[in-house]
């Protein structure tokens, strides 16, 4: 048998294998399906649509002031944190942050978490000469580091400080999370995670420590726990001023 | 009658020539140096972190820019406007037009956290970047110009002088709109957000080129034992303090309509009272010493007819220019976002605070390049082209000019 | 910025050419002293996409366009999420790492591995791991028939329509 027609047999049975395409789905699948989870398991080989919107609520009246389990857990998914061992405290990324807030006139204080609010106009993807900076269809936004050059104008025009820039070289960064230096980079809403139905690590953390103050899904699905509890009650999108309908929101400020 | 006007190299055999062109070969190879570094090792060893994510190598790039555009304008007020004065200095206008933009196109590519990628930047384009719209207007600007300088050198295309000059006009216009808007465009800061920031980058850009053409225009001629007449040289430091007063009208028109907004109201006390270096910068390096300190020398009766004092408010200006530069920049980044009104704000990542910079050795030197960088082009190339007139005394530039 | 001459633009060619030319001379198998392409060694794969076919495509056509694919496959997943594996440059560090005496992992970036190994003396920069992680982390899913069709992609099945098409024509 020559060589070729040895590597077209090898071909033709993976092109029947592929007709089995259930069973196949079924043996990538297994564990991914949570119960709990908004988000239905999508097959590897198809794109996202924007027939999705994903999205958060934070309910800061359930944020603890003294609880940073979603950014510990940011970290631990994604790699960052510790990574940087040159960078200054103010050079060092920060995707998710734990961010107090006091009334000027009451005195109130409360903590809720910050990051990138995955705008529907996004000011950073407007700003990017490349267009490394850019907006999946299912409403997540992320920096594309192939092609950021690192001129870091979308930091300039993020209204959130939702970005970074990564001041150094990186070693041992996770497979699902590439990061390094010299591009920009910020929240992914765990892109890998929802990829295959699951959901962000934060939003996995905060059920886990019984806050329950994070819920995750589809905002274009009315019966999606997300949307219910958004109808439900009163929440407001940080900067609403701007008009760039975020994907994050938030109650209880 | 119409005088020609004889254009020759300089002989550049002097000691003082070589000791220039030494003396910038070294400040850029410095410049290299600390790219090289700044670049292996990355960002970190600079003083620019994610709270101010522009530096210096920005004040220094965006001064350039914005003063290679204004200086283009000498040659357009001769072609344009059709000052015949003005006329023999249109060469040396393009070139130093042309000359300044490397510099500070240098410097900005070579702060990038990739300039490795130059090549993408070149190639994906997101056309809703005013960013993307600046990278085609400066190198159009780079070919506009270089177009222009030809039709006036180049005795049989002479004919297309004007429109080549008109071109070049309208470009660095819409070039200079395109600067001011990289900030004007930036909603989220309290600093920028401003439709004014493009009309008052074209007004900066007529100051800071023409203070730069003033200083080059006579170092050259002084070094060079070339006659610099009084005609030309008064009527381009009178301009230089109409320039200097429209960008003071621009500032104060700005501030006053932030002032009148209480929304505004945090970012312009932070400025113009208690914002420490950034206040200290604006009032007395901006207004005092780059502004008023420079007009009122130029039109001094006696004061104003001196070169060194003629030379010496150029100079201010320069200075006043990279004050204002920097306050724009890193004061605009330096006060925080506004995203929680009406809260106190803290984190671990700096939300709720003025923001602090001290920039390294390493970004100063490369922006001090760049600077470099522009001298030497022009240096080389009065040296090896016709880009300077013999003689730019009264009788030559205008037959009937009063001797002074 | 950098300006080249005529002369040595002519210069760098030739340079770029001479190892062409020299690995020519070596594949003719003559007497002459191995040349440094031919001493390269790269570590045994720690798997095979199948027992009939080494890699995700024959080897030849991954020696040259091993490229394409990934940066194919690059953009798919990062900006339209999909998340099929077989050309996924995760599952080339997967399989194409190797470990050290003590039984660690060997980044695939260092000078003798896989990727640098050959790289290095093509003089050919790569970009991938300022980024991307060096060392298998997850196990590989690019094991079993099943899982290696569930991650086909419709370009592969494309592909195998190819292979299947110029067979026919070979017959």
């Amino acid at each position: 048998m020559s060589e070729s027609s040895k590597l077209a047999d090898a071909a033709r049975r993976n092109f029947l294998a592929k007709a089995g395409v259930a069973a196949g789905a079924a043996a990538v699948a297994p564990g991914v399906f949570l119960s709990t989870s908004p988000a239905q398991a999508r097959p590897a080989d198809e794109p996202v649509s924007s027939a999705k919107r994903w999205g958060i609520l934070v309910d800061t009246t359930k944020c603890a002031s003294d609880c940073s389990a979603c950014v510990s857990a940011c970290e631990n998914e994604n790699g960052w944190g510790s990574s940087e061992p040159n960078s200054s405290a103010e050079q060092k990324a920060h995707w998710i942050r734990s961010v107090t807030i006091k009334n000027k006139a009451t005195g109130f204080a409360k903590t809720l978490p910050m990051m990138c609010q995955h705008c529907e106009t996004p000011p950073c993807v407007d700003v990017c000469p490349t267009g490394a900076s850019f907006r999946r269809a299912d409403g997540i936004v992320l920096v594309d580091k192939h092609i950021c050059i690192g001129c870091r104008y979308c930091m300039m025009a993020c209204p959130y400080k939702a970005r970074s820039f990564v001041h150094e070289d990186l070693h041992d960064q996770k497979p699902w999370a590439p990061r390094g230096k010299g591009t920009v980079e910020s929240c992914t809403l765990c892109d890998h995670r929802v990829d295959k139905g699951e959901i962000p690590a934060c939003v996995e953390a905060c059920s886990a420590d019984n806050h329950n103050a994070l819920i995750f899904g589809d905002l274009y699905d009315e019966n999606s726990e997300i949307s219910k509890a958004l109808k439900a009650k009163d929440s407001v999108e940080l900067r609403a001023d701007l008009g760039l309908n975020t994907g994050v929101r938030y109650r209880g400020i | 009658m119409k005088l020609s006007m004889n254009y020759r190299e300089i002989e550049g055999k002097s000691a003082g020539f070589w000791i220039l062109l030494g003396g910038l070969a070294l400040v850029i190879a410095l410049a290299g140096g600390a790219t090289l570094y700044m670049e292996h090792e990355g960002h970190y060893v600079t003083g620019m972190n994610n709270q101010i994510v522009w530096g210096m190598p920005h004040v220094f790039a965006i001064f350039l820019i914005v003063a290679a555009s204004g200086a283009l304008n000498v040659a357009s007020i001769g072609t344009v406007f059709g000052k015949p004065i003005y006329k023999p200095l249109g060469r040396l206008s393009g070139l130093l037009a042309i000359a300044l933009l490397l510099g500070g196109l240098i410097v900005l590519v070579l702060d990038l956290g990739h300039p490795d990628r130059l090549i993408v930047a070149m190639t994906y384009y997101n056309f809703k970047s005013i960013f993307a719209w600046n990278i085609i207007l400066y190198n159009g600007f780079l070919a506009v110009t270089v177009v222009y300088l030809w039709m006036m050198m180049e005795r049989r295309m002479n004919r297309y002088y004007r429109p080549a000059g008109f071109v070049a006009f309208l470009w660095r216009l819409i070039l200079t709109t395109g600067t001011g808007s990289i900030f004007g465009f930036l909603v989220a800061r309290q600093a920028y957000d401003a439709a004014i920031m493009a009309p008052m980058f074209v007004i900066m850009s007529f100051s800071y080129g023409l203070a730069v053409f003033i200083l080059v225009l006579m170092a050259s001629y002084n070094w060079t034992r070339r006659p610099l007449g009084d005609a030309v040289l008064f009527r381009l430091k009178n301009l230089l303090g109409v320039y200097i007063a429209a960008v003071l009208y621009f500032v104060l028109v700005f501030n006053l309509t932030n002032l009148y907004a209480t929304e505004h109201h945090g970012i312009e006390r932070f400025i113009l009272l208690d914002g420490g270096i950034y206040t200290a910068l604006f009032w007395i390096v901006q207004i005092g010493l780059g502004s008023l300190l420079p007009l009122a020398m130029i039109y001094h009766p006696t004061l104003g007819k001196s070169r060194p004092a003629i030379a010496t408010a150029a100079a201010l200006v320069i200075i006043g220019a990279f004050a204002q530069l920097y306050v724009i920049l890193i004061g605009g980044q330096a006060y925080p976002l506004e995203i929680f009104p009406g809260y106190e704000v803290s984190s671990a990542f700096f939300d709720g605070q003025v923001n602090s910079y001290s920039p390294s050795i390493w970004e100063i030197t490369l922006g001090v390049g760049g600077i470099a960088l522009a001298l030497m082009i022009v240096t080389v190339a009065v040296r090896v082209l016709r880009f300077l007139p013999e003689s730019l005394e009264d009788a030559a530039v205008d037959p009937h000019a009063k001797s002074a | 910025m950098t300006q080249c001459s005529p002369i040595s633009r002519v210069l760098a060619l030739l340079l770029l050419l001479l190892p062409l030319v020299a690995t020519a001379d070596s594949d003719q198998g003559g007497e002459k002293e191995a040349l440094p392409f031919s001493d390269l060694t790269f570590p045994e794969p720690a798997r095979h996409y199948s027992a009939e076919q080494k890699c995700v495509q024959p080897v030849e056509e991954m020696r040259k366009n091993h490229m394409k694919y990934i940066l194919h496959q690059r953009d798919e997943t990062v900006h339209r999420g999909i998340r099929t594996r077989r050309y996924a440059l995760e599952e080339c560090v997967n399989c194409h790492t190797a470990k050290d005496d003590e039984g660690e992992y060997v980044p695939i970036n260092a000078p003798d591995q896989f990727c640098y190994s050959c790289h290095s003396y093509a003089s050919v920069k790569i970009d991938c791991f300022q980024c991307h992680a060096t060392k298998p982390v997850r196990p590989s899913t690019l094991n079993t028939p099943e899982s290696n069709a569930a991650n086909s992609t419709e370009k592969l099945s494309n592909d195998i329509r190819q292979l299947l098409a110029s067979e026919g024509q070979a017959q």
